[in-house]
């Protein structure tokens, strides 16, 4: 468990770099506030002695003095304001930075879990409540309290028992703002969390938004909106309730003491014990708390919720990173390409293994196809190649070394993936390619996008290469993403491969355009394929079959089609059909294969497929 | 023990300091860095005119935002008013202190003293009270403002048509809905009733001033020219430095987002350094945007104060000769004094608030103009209730475009009977996902009709319509919550005996109760914990338990492993199975399944018939038909 104060601790940790600006700041802050003290001085001896004494050089002896003060407050309160500031952002700079980087470098285990409106909300509103707290905010509350201090002092100097009767209420003051922070806290709390319910029903029913409206739920989804908002307004409305008592207090209390500077001091002023002068700066001093007082409200709120939104903020930075490298890693240099699992168990949770005892070698530049069921373990194991996740046990090795003991970024620059769905950055479509090559020229991008048969329809777009890709720009179609992926792949050169080679949703024509591009990627790379299709598996050197975390058969398409095992269920059930497609392209369409193929299309009417 | 990974540690930008900022700006090697930086983002900022909320415009919109207090009329009223009386008695306060100094201790009147000081602490007792209801009132109209306002927003999203959605990014829309609501609520609970205060204060001294002695007041108010010079000065910088903050922002927030989305991609490209590298860029020049805001901010404030210490030194100086010329009481001068250092304490306040005000009204002008985007379908007035169909569809000479000279849709004429099953094939872009998307009227066509049953689509509202279609697009989206909730989103009040019956037949039941927590499994954002084939599958079930009349499906084919697809050819047959059924065919199955195959080109229909009529034919569909392979082949 964290302690009260560590958050504050860690926090005021940021400001240490920057111990220079902090000491300019509080200096100049402090000067500000000596100097504010002055005034009533100043002001009180024009009273006392010009007024009284009809001395009309002393009265302007402290006009003047009151314009000198003035100016040299205005220069400290200069560095003071512009310091406070720059600290705000200069630690807002330095969390953001410090939050990006760990976002990058947590494993895929985190982002699986993480919410993406969740993490958003902590960089946006959290980083902002923290950041304004730990510059200007902290500041302002050390000025307010060193003000109120030095009002005392100053009070005590001036005359010490008319201080002791304003003494009662700046405490009560004291005491009231700091239950008040006490009670604001975790309501505090409950709001920031409210507003992320409230954040992800909005933000689930606007990404679902075409299934929303394809079963008319608009209804249903308003009702869960206005359930949560309704939550939440009475959850805010309530804290502001509590400020709404509190916060007028702090300035009534106030007026308390002055009311008790007159009612007590007032006589002796009568009585010629003080001067009227000396009665005139006891209220100053008092008058001027005014300001800070009113602000004592929103500084112990900035305080108290800076502590929460810090807390959600060090949870990402403070997220162990399971997937690390030794100080001694090995760089892997031009790869072979030999992948070799060595009796390697995996599981997402404890207790629910998705890989169990995963045994086998894939020499370089072999085709490796992986078939099985969904969920029986395919996508994990390649996965776990780029060291995306760590096995729970037994190890994995490229060439012969543990891939733990290498570093990272040598790893995964020798590994290429192509994902089914292919995510795409809000960049040009030449960025896009040379993601992950940078400082690659254009000619090597456009042949990259030849080879992926890509070309043609970048060149169709109104700008080619520097067309927008993404929110900003055109919208691509998915078979025309596949094909940047690959292109991406292909300007990466890999040693190592792992792509699906489905094709979703794309018509017949792009559906040609994809295959062949693939077949050009994968040539003279060691090849993971989650296979789909029998080209692949008559093609692979090595078919792996998967079942509930297991290979359970293992070899070529002929050697596993010769066993009555899950290859042939799968083979029966499925690829067969391929068949037949594999024969009407060898070239012998006629009459004759029209005819096979319509024969086939009746026998693959719905009732027999169940029957088998 | 966490090693810090070599290959993640990422150098970071010395800790420069903000002497050097202040002290050698020009000319230096940071600046000229920064100058590259700020070269870098430019492109990226948005165009200066999208950003120009100019000031006639700024009143327009706080008119708007005006009329969302006007079911809270009643209480912002009331509270203006005690904002008035608190502002009237807080003025009264140094007034007060003014007349017991002078009637009670200058005069010698124990008595005077004792009834001033009781009334002032009875004005202060009162400001207390009426500043405390104020703020509640204040604070139910600002957070009922916000969630009116968001609830309508969030409404108003909700009519607009998919084509809108497609447009706009779900995290712009989030930003409106929270960010810039968000700023709306300050501004509404303390800014509305902060600026009658400041307002009232300022005329309240004044008229004070006034009325205790004209001669200090024009001394006073002398030093006015002044502060407009330096408040018209800083109000140009000051707006201008804001706005490079906001877009800064936005472009930061927008970066991560994308960061995060892309995360797997970025890993596996291992593109981490240079990421952080753009990212520094934009976090670094939303730092020097701020720190040039702040050095308005800074310069102006005590700015402020030192007019006010003039005024003060003035008032002194000339008060206190007109105390000796025995014109003025001492008291009054020290009343005076009082009023004079408050008088600048509203227009500090003013200024404060200028950044909200600017950042609400750009927040403000982003949201009114989702507002203001219309619906571009709606319900005709005269559209009634459509009755229980039977699901026979008629497709009259449909046509839709655009723009008339290039038709998406040509006179398309097609006629579907109840359970017919109708494979819609052709390349990217000939009209399959049109025809779809007119029947399910998330578009509306230009010439022609669409008749169900009969009815015309235009005659029947959406909701009634859409409530008999069954509707499986290819993004199989699903919600957090449980699968049973996912599966329940098709006819909400189904029993869990229905959803797992539903289940059962698409094939579902299985992987589902072989899940540790089997229907109460939880969803993970975007189906992270299910596979796309599961996802599918589950979605399946969904329209299977909202049994409509007419089923449109947008096939997603091979994304998924071979016996999964085998599941869900099955579930899918189950799925049509007596109901009218249109598809954008890419299964094979569906496709030599299909009562009526039409293959589109361009728009317009090439062909229509069955499998073997077609093939027959060794038209556009055979060539299709044969092509599909071919890929496969070739490698052999």
């Amino acid at each position: 468990m964290q302690g009260k104060w560590d958050i504050y601790r860690r926090l005021l940790g940021y400001l240490k770099p920057h111990w220079r600006e902090v000491t300019v700041a509080y200096v100049a802050m402090l000067i500000a506030t000596v100097l504010s003290l002055l005034v009533p001085q100043l002001v009180k001896r024009a009273i006392d002695s010009g007024l009284s004494t009809g001395n009309a050089r002393a009265l302007m002896m402290t006009g003047g003095l009151i314009l000198l003060v003035a100016i040299a407050r205005g220069l400290v309160s200069l560095a003071h304001r512009f310091y406070g500031d720059w600290l705000t952002f200069r630690v807002s700079y330095d969390l953001r930075g410090d939050f990006y980087i760990s976002l990058q470098s947590l494993p895929f285990a985190f982002h699986d879990r993480a919410k993406i409106g969740d993490l958003m909300s902590r960089v946006t509103s959290d980083i902002g409540e923290t950041e304004r707290f730990i510059g200007s905010g902290l500041m302002s509350l050390v000025a307010t309290i060193l003000l109120l201090v030095g009002v005392v002092i100053a009070m005590f100097l001036e005359d010490f028992w008319l201080t002791l009767w304003t003494l009662a209420p700046l405490i009560a003051l004291v005491w009231v703002a700091l239950r008040f922070g006490g009670i604001v806290r975790p309501l505090f709390r409950k709001i920031q969390d409210q507003m992320g319910i409230l954040s992800s029903v909005m933000q689930e029913s606007l990404t679902g938004i075409g299934v929303v409206k394809a079963f008319a739920r608009e209804p249903h989804e308003l009702e869960k909106f206005d359930r949560e908002s309704d939550i939440w307004f009475d959850m805010r409305y309530q804290s502001i309730k509590v400020w709404a008592h509190y916060w007028p207090l702090f300035n009534f209390i106030l007026a308390i003491a002055i009311f008790l500077l007159l009612w007590f001091g007032g006589p002796s002023a009568l009585s010629g014990q003080i001067t009227v002068g000396t009665l005139f700066a006891m209220i100053s001093y008092s008058l001027m708390l005014n300001a800070p007082v009113s602000q004592l409200g929103f500084l112990v709120n900035m305080a108290t919720s800076a502590d929460a939104s810090a807390s959600r903020v060090f949870e990402i930075i403070d997220t162990p990173n399971e997937v690390v490298e030794p100080v001694d890693a090995i760089a892997l240099e031009k790869p072979r390409g030999e992948v070799r699992f060595e009796n390697v168990s995996f599981a997402y949770q404890e207790g629910r293994s998705i890989l169990r005892e995963v045994n086998f070698v894939a020499e370089p530049d072999q085709v490796v196809a992986l078939i099985g069921p969904t969920g029986s373990g395919k996508s994990t194991i390649t996965n776990l190649i780029p060291r995306f996740y760590d096995p729970s046990e037994g190890r994995i090795l490229v060439d012969g070394i543990d891939i733990r003991q290498l570093q990272l970024k040598s790893l995964r620059s020798q590994i290429g993936i192509v994902l089914q769905e292919p995510f795409l950055f809000n960049a040009t479509i030449a960025e896009n390619i040379a993601y992950g090559r940078p400082e690659a020229p254009l000619s090597e991008i456009i042949a990259a996008a030849k080879a992926a048969s890509a070309h043609d329809f970048i060149e169709a777009t109104a700008k080619g290469y520097e067309t927008m890709v993404g929110e900003r720009g055109v919208t691509l179609s998915g078979g025309q993403k596949q094909r940047l992926a690959i292109a991406r792949a292909l300007l990466y050169n890999p040693r190592i491969l792992i792509l699906d080679d489905s094709t979703s949703s794309v018509d017949t024509e792009t559906e040609h355009l994809i295959q062949a591009a693939l077949a050009i990627l994968m040539k003279g790379r060691t090849t993971f394929v989650i296979a789909q299709r029998l080209v692949t598996l008559k093609s692979a050197d090595l078919i792996l079959v998967l079942d509930h975390g297991r290979i359970v058969e293992r070899g070529t398409h002929d050697e596993l089609l010769a066993r009555s095992g899950l290859y042939h269920t799968i083979y029966d059930l499925q690829l067969k059909d391929q068949e037949d497609f594999l024969a009407l392209q060898r070239g012998k369409i006629d009459e004759e294969h029209v005819h096979k193929a319509m024969e086939m299309a009746t026998s693959m009417a719905p009732e027999k497929i169940i029957e088998r | 023990m966490a090693i810090q990974s070599k290959s993640l540690q990422i150098e970071r930008p010395e800790g420069d300091s903000g002497f050097d900022w202040l002290f050698s700006r020009r000319a230096s090697a940071e600046e000229q860095e920064r100058l590259a930086r700020e070269e870098k983002i430019r492109d990226l900022l948005p165009d200066e005119e999208d950003n120009n909320v100019g000031r006639p415009y700024d009143s327009q919109l706080l008119g708007r935002l005006v009329t969302y207090l006007k079911p809270y009329r009643s209480d912002t009223i009331v509270a203006v008013v005690l904002m008035a009386i608190a502002s009237l008695l807080s003025i009264a306060g140094p007034w007060l202190i003014g007349v017991a100094i002078d009637r009670g201790i200058r005069a010698g009147s124990l008595s005077q003293l004792r009834q001033w000081s009781a009334i002032f602490i009875i004005a202060a007792l009162a400001e207390w009270l009426t500043n405390r209801y104020r703020i509640s009132l204040m604070a139910y109209v600002g957070t009922k403002v916000v969630t009116d306002m968001r609830s309508e927003l969030f409404r108003h999203l909700h009519k607009l048509s998919l084509n809108f959605h497609n447009n706009y990014s779900v995290g712009r829309l989030m930003s409106r809905l929270i960010g810039d609501v968000g700023t709306l609520q300050d501004f509404v609970t303390w800014s509305i009733t902060g600026w009658t205060r400041s307002l009232f204060v300022i005329v309240g001294i004044v008229v004070a001033m006034f009325a205790l002695n004209w001669v200090l007041a024009l001394v006073t108010l002398a030093v006015l020219p002044l502060m407009i010079l330096l408040t018209n000065y800083w109000r140009v910088r000051v707006r201008s430095a804001y706005r490079d903050t906001r877009t800064r922002l936005s472009l930061i927030n927008g970066y991560l987002n994308e960061s995060i989305s892309g995360i797997r991609v970025t890993q596996s490209f291992t593109r981490e350094a240079r990421n952080f590298r753009h990212f520094d860029d934009l976090n670094r020049s939303y730092f020097d945007a701020n720190v040039v805001a702040t050095w308005l901010t800074a310069i102006f404030f005590p700015g402020v104060d030192f007019i006010g210490s003039l005024a003060t030194a003035l008032v002194v100086g000339v008060g206190g000769w007109l105390v000796l010329g025995d014109s003025l009481t001492a008291g009054t001068l020290v009343a005076f004094v009082l009023y004079v250092d408050r008088f600048f304490d509203p227009i500090r306040e003013i200024a404060q608030r200028y950044n909200t005000l600017q950042a609400t009204m750009a927040g403000c002008e982003r949201i009114f103009h989702l507002l203001d985007i219309q619906p571009d379908l709606l319900d005709t007035p005269h559209a009634g209730t459509l009755p229980p169909i039977t699901g026979r569809v008629d497709f009259e000479d449909v046509s839709f475009f655009y723009k008339p000279d290039a038709p998406v849709l040509h006179h398309v004429t097609l006629h579907a009977e109840p359970g017919d099953r109708i494979a819609l094939v052709g390349e990217t872009g000939a009209g399959k996902s049109t025809i779809i998307r007119l029947l399910t009227r998330f578009f509306e066509v230009t010439e022609g009709s669409i008749k169900v049953d009969g009815y015309d689509l235009r005659d029947v509202t959406m909701a009634s319509l859409r409530s008999q279609l069954g509707i499986v697009l290819q993004d199989t989206f699903l919600f957090s919550g449980t699968l049973a909730d996912n599966i329940r989103y098709g006819r909400l009040d189904a029993t869990d005996e229905a959803i797992i019956e539903a289940a059962t037949a698409v094939g579902a039941h299985d992987f589902i109760s072989k899940l540790p927590a089997g229907y109460q499994t939880v969803v993970q954002e975007h189906g992270a914990n299910l596979s796309v084939g599961q996802r599918q599958i589950i979605s399946f079930a969904r329209a299977l338990l909202a049994d409509p009349r007419i089923l449109i499906l947008d096939e997603a084919t091979s994304s998924v492993d071979t016996t999964t697809e085998k599941i869900i050819e099955q579930a899918l047959d189950r799925l049509m199975e007596g109901r009218t059924s249109f598809v954008i065919a890419h299964r094979l199955s569906t496709i030599v399944n299909a009562t009526k195959i039409v293959v589109l080109d361009h728009g317009q229909i090439v062909e229509m018939g069955s499998h073997a009529e077609l093939l027959a034919q060794k038209g556009r569909y055979y060539n299709l038909y044969t092509m599909q392979w071919a890929p496969q082949a070739e490698p052999e």
